[in-house]
């Protein structure tokens, strides 16, 4: 008898629980219906300015949502000449990929540094390294533009390359330290007893152990320094030396008026992010939100 | 292995793992930095051998510039409106996507999509759609607001960048209250249920005080990014009409590599670094008060 009313109880209890299936259905395809008109409100300024680059300049002045009359790309074909994409590219390309690498490699190691080797002066690097993340760039551009210039640095990749180690560095150890921390140092200590050298330990067992963080800075690095615009337009001054973001910013101001060039030099700066978000998307998402909340 | 006694045992660790990064940072942040502070009380701008004391005459030229003040009171109120609009946009996205619905990681790649791309491409993309789309909108649909470019009139392009910055940053802060509503145990939503909560008690008693961390974070970095916005700025409105939408970054920028005023403007970059720690540390600090344990 008690069996009995039990199992009578149960589903009622539940019931009250859970809303109605049909209410709880419609709410559903409300929330959808706001998610994509919200989707769209985030995406339409990208649709608008694809549709309007196979356009021509009157087209868009007549009416920027009409559909272009004939599938053209010769608005690609000049701006990517005109903006010599090519060289932005690999410009951008070599000075991100050379950055994140320096960034990852120096800062594990000195992040390693600072948990293993408990020195007096390892816990005011940390701090100093912490405090400066609240300091602004523009607080610094000044003396920083008028010091390298005088010592004839500027307008050189390498030199860029440096500055990001430079500035990456605090974000990257204060991360990689909070996850070392984490790892027991039985491992290290066997393999040094094994005869291995410090930076065999480190880069053959301690840095495998840090690949999820890794991924979280490279891609944070990656999005920061690929997006750049303010550093590298104070030090790159030779046009050969441009990146997609500077090469975009001067051709837009010399072709404001020319709206379908102006709009297809945008989707082509925008391309190459995209690809990088479609083939990473995972570990974009979740590289971003770990990164956040370190 | 981590017990180097000697001193040239540890100059050697030292120089292997810390020195490089290091010497990044203290050449690229440290010094530039600390030049910056003498830079404010003298009239040395980095160049001649010469200096002289000047006490606090930048910071008063910099306070006596009406241009300056106004660049000040636009860059609070630009940051006072992106700073709660972005954050209750965020909050609310990321409560969409967290509702369960179907295609909900589509949605957070769509929100989060604005973030990928730098700020420079970003306002152009919007000063076609400002001067433009919205335009041509207005002059069909025949609404008076749209029917002349916003960035034309000072009041209406102070708007369009608080519509781009909450725009560009909305889909950032969702990633890191996400992040924070995932963190709630699901036992304690559900023991609120069953004491019949409704869904608007539960997201006021339980949800938001146990996301004090999140609004934490994502109120500190909205701070930070807004009182520093550059890009943006230079791209959509470049400062105009009439150095009406000038802030702070670009005003900085202007009065030093414009203006050649080295002195007054890194006293003005100073000023701005000084608003954005303290702000910084008095709301990090009120808001750890607010944090409670699960």
């Amino acid at each position: 008898m008690q069996h009995k009313t039990s199992t009578v109880v149960k589903p009622d209890s539940n019931a009250l629980l859970k809303t109605h299936p049909l209410k709880q259905k419609r709410k559903g395809i409300i929330l959808f219906l706001l998610s994509s008109i919200l989707f769209v409100l985030y995406i339409f300024p990208f649709a608008l300015v694809v549709l309007n680059s196979f356009k021509e300049r009157l087209d868009i002045v007549q009416n920027p949502f009409s559909l272009p009359e004939q599938f053209s790309l010769e608005n690609y074909i000049w701006a990517y000449q005109t903006m010599n994409f090519p060289a932005a590219f690999i410009n951008s390309l070599i000075i991100t990929v050379f950055s994140v690498v320096i960034i990852i490699v120096f800062s594990s190691m000195l992040a390693y540094f600072l948990v293993r080797w408990k020195w007096r002066m390892n816990h005011f690097i940390l701090f100093m390294l912490v405090a400066s993340m609240i300091i602004p760039f523009q607080a610094l551009m000044i003396p920083f533009v008028s010091v390298y210039g005088n010592l004839g640095l500027l307008n050189s990749k390498w030199t860029l390359i440096f500055c990001y180690l430079g500035f990456g560095v605090s974000l990257a150890t204060f991360m990689y330290h909070g996850f070392i921390k984490n790892i027991p140092k039985e491992l290290e200590e066997a393999a040094y007893i094994d005869g291995a050298s410090k930076l065999q330990v480190f880069w053959y067992v301690v840095f495998p152990l840090l690949k999820p963080i890794t991924i979280t800075i490279a891609i944070l690095d990656v999005l920061w320094i690929w997006n750049d615009f303010l550093l590298p337009s104070l030090v790159l001054i030779d046009e050969s030396n441009r990146t997609i973001p500077l090469s975009t910013f001067y051709f837009f101001g010399h072709y404001t008026s020319e709206y379908g060039a102006a709009m297809a030099a945008l989707v082509l700066a925008i391309i190459p992010v995209i690809i990088f978000y479609l083939l990473m998307q995972k570990q974009i998402i979740k590289g971003v939100l770990e990164g956040s909340i370190k | 292995m981590y017990g180097e006694r000697t001193l040239l045992e540890r100059v050697k660790v030292f120089s292997l793992f810390a020195f490089i990064p290091l010497f990044a940072f203290t050449a690229v942040v440290m010094i530039p930095f600390s030049l910056g502070v003498v830079m404010t009380f003298t009239d040395w701008a980095g160049v001649s051998t010469s200096i002289t004391f000047k006490g606090l005459e930048n910071y008063q030229i910099a306070f006596s510039d009406p241009n300056f003040v106004a660049s000040l009171f636009i860059t609070l109120r630009y940051v006072l409106y992106t700073l709660v609009l972005t954050n209750v946009i965020a909050f609310g996205l990321a409560l969409l996507v967290t509702s369960g619905m179907k295609g909900q990681n589509f949605f957070r790649m769509g929100f989060f999509t604005p973030n990928l791309i730098g700020g420079i491409i970003l306002g152009f993309i919007w000063q076609f759609i400002f001067s433009r789309v919205i335009v041509y909108l207005g002059e069909v649909l025949n609404l008076q607001m749209f029917s002349s470019s916003w960035l034309a009139d000072p009041q209406k392009a102070f708007w369009t960048l608080v519509i781009v910055g909450v725009w560009q940053s909305s889909g950032y802060m969702m990633l890191i209250y996400i992040a924070g509503l995932t963190g709630i145990p699901k036992s304690l939503l559900e023991a609120a249920e069953i004491d019949g909560a409704s869904k608007w008690q539960q997201l006021i008693r339980i949800k938001v005080p146990l996301m004090i961390t999140a609004f934490t974070i994502s109120v500190f970095l909205t701070l930070q990014r807004s009182f520093v916005v550059y890009e943006v700025n230079l791209s959509l409105t470049n400062g105009g009409p009439f150095r009406s939408t000038e802030l702070l970054s670009m005003h900085v920028y202007n009065e030093a590599f414009l203006y050649q005023n080295f002195g007054p403007g890194q006293a003005k970059a100073f000023i701005l670094f000084l608003i954005v720690a303290t702000i910084a540390i008095i709301q990090v600090r009120a808001m750890k008060k607010l944090e409670v344990e699960a």
